[in-house]
């Protein structure tokens, strides 16, 4: 059956969810995130919403499930490129997602997680502390 | 009710004449709209009442025989009003039809009072009915012609400001009511993912009064942030402003507020990890030499 | 008095079923020229609402209408299932409400991204639940 795949580098575990999400398919990468984590001893894993249009309740547990499933293995979790009218309805809905961390790009996600990830700006010149 | 049917169908060309005629004495605006295009809508209009009548009766407008005479009369409406007739010119155009109408019903029925009677009944009835379709074309036209226009006031007077990189500000001028709040709250988000900004200023000095909704509605834009991964600061809050805060009971723990704007950019760059740090060589104002010139060491 | 323009009836009986209705439900907003904001919120509360008559009505059916007042348009969503019922609407409503497991958030966040929404149920009998979101 179709999974959503789980991709390595180094010790950080990177998922894109690029489809519209059944409830099988939901468990299936629940199941694989916490199997990969044991396997690799990673520590990290990133999620990449940016294609999802929708997130409910039950998409919404699922990525507070693999947050803290992932933590009691010693992985942290950061959710990234939540869409604004998804995060609208979110708040809406009641959700407030406690537990999940989140960033805006897959960049803001690594430098929360690794805290190395330098997105070089024109304004400024960085000058080392 | 076949009478009022045939007399319009075996009448068509004398009643367009007739009904053009009076028009042109009575509305205001014959310079928006050419001879042909009235005579050409007048015609479609008759041929449609026919139909109507014979499929589902002169009182029933409403019924599926009078589609296309319903849409002919919401189509004329409508672009009558975006031309910039006023409502009565509207109505009149329907209504202008009656003297025609009834001059020729006299022609055919006039030996028979009883009938004539009845069938100038329905008609002005069926004239009349058609007459108010037209004005409640025209008003729901103008009603979206004008819900249009504030919405984009609405998105003019929600500026997003860039004030360094990965910093936004939104200064808010007015009062914030539901709708208003709720396309700051759209900008903003959408600016924060466009900027990839983590940090969103949201200044609210030029904001007169901020009750529970508003508040409310100013939480859930902040917790919308922080689900996609920004934060948000409040600036420019003013003291009475605070108190009022305080004696609704709004809960503002989670939020981080400033009274000003400078102080909430000071603590965004401190947060991202910048300092802002004074050199040496700053410049001079020189009026002789131009507006600025590097100091001579 | 909102006259119906479109009335489409879809199956709410595999977790596949609920992915087409919120397809389905996407589609309608998109005809009806709905703000993308609003197109979410209707596309979650359908997920919702489906998933609902299906985890706990055992299944049903989704009906999806489209709807016009005057100059109004709408779309209006029936969730139907002939499942145990709703004991207590009003629990139901109220948010962190599950018979389930999990973190249910409850029908009263559903209720909150639509303008009408109301519940029928009768205990042993089935669940009836109507959302509207108007333009």
């Amino acid at each position: 059956m179709e999974r959503i795949p789980v991709l390595r580098m180094g010790s950080l575990l990177l998922i894109t969810i690029q489809v519209d999400m059944h409830d099988k398919l939901a468990l299936q990468l629940q199941d694989d995130v916490t199997e990969r984590i044991s396997d690799w001893g990673s520590t990290g894993v990133l999620i990449d919403i940016s294609s999802l249009e929708i997130v409910d309740s039950f998409i919404g547990r699922m990525l507070a499930n693999i947050a803290g499933m992932s933590r009691v293995l010693g992985a942290e979790t950061v959710v990234v490129g939540m869409q604004p009218a998804v995060a609208i309805t979110l708040v809406e809905l009641g959700m407030s997602l406690t537990g999940v961390r989140t960033a805006l790009s897959v960049e803001a996600g690594m430098e929360l997680l690794y805290g190395n990830a330098f997105t070089g700006s024109e304004d400024e010149q960085r000058t080392e502390a | 009710m076949n009478d009022l049917a045939e007399i319009i169908s075996q009448n068509q060309d004398r009643l367009r004449t007739e009904w053009i005629r009076t028009m042109s004495s009575s509305v205001e605006r014959a310079d928006l709209i050419s001879k042909a295009e009235l005579d050409e809508q007048c015609g479609s209009i008759l041929k449609a009442m026919v139909e109507g009548v014979k499929s589902s009766g002169a009182e029933n407008i409403a019924g599926g025989g009078w589609n296309t005479a319903r849409d002919l009369l919401n189509s004329i409406s409508t672009s009558r009003a975006r031309q910039g007739f006023s409502p009565t010119d509207v109505a009149t155009f329907v209504l202008s039809l009656k003297q025609p109408l009834f001059a020729v019903i006299r022609d055919k029925m006039g030996k028979t009072p009883d009938s004539l009677f009845e069938v100038i009944w329905s008609s002005t009835q069926l004239l009349d009915r058609l007459a108010l379709i037209t004005t409640e074309s025209y008003m729901a036209t103008r009603e979206e012609l004008i819900m249009r226009q504030q919405q984009e006031l609405m998105e003019l007077s929600t500026p997003v400001v860039k004030l360094w990189d990965g910093i936004l500000a939104l200064p808010i001028i007015g009062t914030l009511d539901s709708a208003r709040t709720q396309v700051v709250m759209e900008s903003l988000l959408q600016a924060v993912v466009s900027t990839n900004s983590r940090y969103a200023i949201i200044d609210i000095t030029g904001v007169p009064t901020v009750d529970t909704l508003v508040a409310q509605h100013l939480l859930k834009t902040i917790t919308a942030a922080r689900l996609m991964g920004a934060e948000c600061i409040i600036s420019g809050v003013r003291p009475q402003i605070a108190q009022t805060i305080v004696h609704l009971g709004i809960n503002l723990e989670d939020v981080i507020t400033k009274a000003k704007l400078s102080d909430a950019f000071g603590l965004a760059l401190q947060r991202s990890g910048r300092a802002v740090v004074k050199t040496s060589t700053a410049a001079a104002a020189n009026p002789l030499s131009g507006l600025f010139s590097k100091r001579e060491e | 008095m909102s006259s119906v323009l479109k009335r489409e009836v879809l199956p709410v009986k595999t977790s596949n079923d609920v992915v087409i209705a919120r397809q389905k439900v996407r589609q309608l907003a998109v005809e009806l020229r709905f703000s993308l904001v609003d197109q979410t919120k209707l596309v979650t509360a359908a997920s919702e609402l489906a998933r609902n008559a299906l985890d706990h009505g055992k299944g049903g059916t989704m009906t999806v209408e489209t709807l016009v007042n005057g100059a109004r348009s709408g779309l209006k969503m029936i969730f139907e299932d002939q499942g145990p019922g709703i004991a207590s609407i009003e629990d139901a409503l109220k948010d962190g409400y599950t018979t389930g497991s999990g973190m249910g958030l409850g029908l009263g966040g559903s209720k909150r991204l639509v303008n009408d929404f109301s519940i029928e149920s009768e205990v042993g009998k089935g669940t009836r639940i109507t959302a509207v979101r108007w333009k």
